[in-house]
């Protein structure tokens, strides 16, 4: 049975310190959504509030029409997988994958059934008279992932479980999770500060900083239409190009920026523009150009970026990072324009903070 | 590769043991001799004076105190220091620094004043009977070492794995039990032989808390030694160091006595 889990108005503190900020959040029932962000902004908290194993100061948290928040954390019913494993060290890897299921007071002969056909599923079979310490990390995580499934959990959560991998297995496994997680149709959360990672599993994630949400989305979106400044930088738009339109004409605008630097813009290429807002694009959304519009630049360090060459550039609105073809290579020095490509770029609503 | 070693280095080494081991090896002799009167090289080899110890009332008397005390109080530091050791561990980002030196402090104090200040307090101040002031004592006595050795095999217990547990069901009470406990084992075992063999090897403590009638071994055989001067104190002696050989052996079994030096 499949539950949404619904987050409303979660505060934390650590002391003194907010360390979530009225966090709201829903996960629809058979969804992953993943928290991403860098360490401090809140994403493990929100992971161990909804564990138990910290009280939030404030909210309430809800699986489906039960109400967590004030619930023992062994009471929750929900399978966790810890970025260390966390595994028995004292226990097989059988009794391991089997030690959910003697709390929940199953026969000895059901424990083995359910754990064995598991082990199965994660492909140990091999190896559920070892040890976990003679096991690889790979292994590791997998016989954690068992341990948590095992037990039907009614939301299951992963605390950075990858980082501890190598690279390839890191896909391999995140691909096995994300086929998992489908297969038994779970609610589930995934923490994680790799960009790459949240967005290849994930249904929807949530980016977040400083104990809040700053977008949550599906990740085609966030990659290609940050809402704030924020994310924009997050999702790798180097350059944040702040205008004040000076000028409308039937759907043309002039804006006008830092150093004096004047752009048109048509809102048929961008949609509708604000009076204050930021053109935000990554360095391929912004060409270089030898045409008589754009922003004037001088051409710095070049580098090589596979499908194109990468520019560093002064402009008078500071320094950009621009895309030119391989085809024609560019020396530093040269002036040049730069030309955004609207397909690439977002429009952002100027922030008073940050 | 093979290094030379200075001889004179190698001569100082062997001083160094011969200075260690050779009380030890003249005590042993000097339990085996068949004269009346300890002496070195033994004359004569005999288990006689081994034999006499346990025909003395004193000696089999204070046997039997010495290891009740030292069962009752190795007992009584453990029911402390696993929680101690657990919460100084567990908590130890919230915890304030000089709790964890609190629970190492009856070490730093010198035994006599210890045993002085129980005599004053507890004995002598509030009435209790030999036997009780005695557990107090070596239970303080032996309680640093309890929190030390646990904590040190607690220092690398990773504690996740009892969230790990809880979140598969299990309450915090049974999680510590059935997860904690097995994982640390070895320090508790480590921990029960050395406060057993401190508590047993104690005079300093014991000296100001013994009455008459109630006296521990360590005790026995000074007031023994004040008036005869037989092997039987060195076969005593000779008994204790067996017994605190069996110990660390078996400390040597479960954690390495390299354990001990951390």
């Amino acid at each position: 049975m499949t539950r949404p889990l619904t987050l409303r108005n979660l505060t934390a503190h650590y002391g003194a310190t907010k360390v979530l900020d009225d966090l709201s959040l829903d996960v629809g029932a058979g969804e992953l959504v993943t928290l991403l962000g860098a360490s401090g902004c809140g994403k493990t908290t929100t992971l161990r509030l909804v564990a138990g194993f910290l009280q939030p100061t404030a909210g309430t948290i809800h699986l489906g029409e039960i109400d967590l928040t004030r619930l023992l954390a062994h009471k929750r019913n929900i399978g966790l997988v810890f970025q260390n494993y966390a595994l028995f060290p004292h226990l097989t890897v059988r009794d391991n994958v089997a030690f959910g299921l003697k709390q929940r007071g199953l026969s000895g002969a059901e424990r083995g059934r359910r754990a064995g056909e598991m082990l199965d599923r994660v492909g140990l079979s091999a190896l559920s008279g070892r040890l976990p310490g003679a096991l690889s990390g790979g292994q590791r995580q997998r016989v954690a992932l068992a341990r948590a499934l095992v037990i039907e959990p009614a939301l299951l959560m992963f605390d950075e479980p990858l980082s501890n991998l190598d690279a390839k297995l890191r896909v391999e496994m995140r691909v096995e999770i994300r086929e998992l997680q489908r297969a038994n149709r779970t609610t589930a959360i995934f923490v994680t500060h790799d960009q790459e990672e949240a967005f290849s599993i994930s249904d929807r994630v949530a980016i977040m900083e400083a104990g809040r949400i700053r977008q949550f989305d599906r990740p085609e979106t966030l990659y290609s239409r940050p809402a704030n400044a924020f994310v924009a930088r997050f999702v790798g738009f180097e350059n944040l190009i702040h205008l004040i339109v000076t000028a409308r004409d039937a759907g043309r605008i002039t804006a006008e920026g830092e150093g004096g630097i004047v752009m048109t813009l048509s809102e048929d290429d961008f949609g509708p523009i604000p009076d204050r807002f930021i053109l935000a694009t990554r360095p391929d959304g912004l060409r270089v150009s030898h045409g008589d519009h754009g922003i004037p630049a001088r051409l710095g360090l070049r580098t090589y970026v596979g499908r194109a060459y990468n520019y560093k550039t002064e402009t008078p609105a500071g320094q950009l990072v621009a895309s030119g073809p391989l085809g024609q290579p560019r020396d530093g020095g040269e002036i040049v324009r730069l030309v955004p490509e609207p397909e690439q770029c977002s429009i952002l609503v100027h922030e008073t903070a940050s | 590769m093979t290094r030379r070693l200075h001889p004179a280095l190698i001569a100082f080494a062997i001083l160094v043991y011969f200075f260690l081991m050779g009380p030890l090896v003249i005590v042993i002799g000097a339990a085996l001799s068949d004269t009346g009167y300890l002496t070195f090289p033994p004359q004569g080899l005999t288990l006689h004076w081994f034999e006499r110890i346990f025909e003395m009332s004193a000696f089999r008397r204070t046997m039997v105190t010495s290891f009740q005390v030292a069962a009752i109080s190795t007992g009584c530091a453990l029911l402390i220091g696993i929680p101690a050791a657990y919460a100084l561990n567990r908590y130890r980002v919230q915890l304030p620094g000089w709790l964890s030196t609190l629970f190492v402090l009856p070490v730093l104090i010198p035994e006599i004043v210890l045993g002085f200040s129980l005599l004053r307090s507890i004995q002598v101040g509030a009435g209790l009977p030999v036997v009780s002031t005695l557990i107090v004592g070596h239970t303080l006595l032996v309680l640093p070492y309890a929190v030390r050795v646990i904590s040190a095999s607690l220092a690398s217990f990773d504690f996740t794995i009892e969230e790990a547990a809880v979140s598969l069901g299990c309450p915090p009470i049974k999680t510590f039990f059935t997860i904690v406990l097995p994982n640390v084992k070895a320090g508790v075992f480590a921990a029960i032989f050395l406060a057993f063999i401190t508590s047993i090897n104690d005079v300093s403590v014991a000296l100001f808390l013994t009455g008459p009638g109630i006296s521990t071994l360590p005790i026995q055989i000074l007031a023994h030694v004040e008036q005869f001067f037989d092997p039987v104190i060195a076969s005593v002696s000779v008994l204790l160091m067996v017994l605190t050989v069996i110990v660390m052996a078996g400390v040597e079994r479960t954690l390495g006595l390299t354990f001990l030096t951390k």
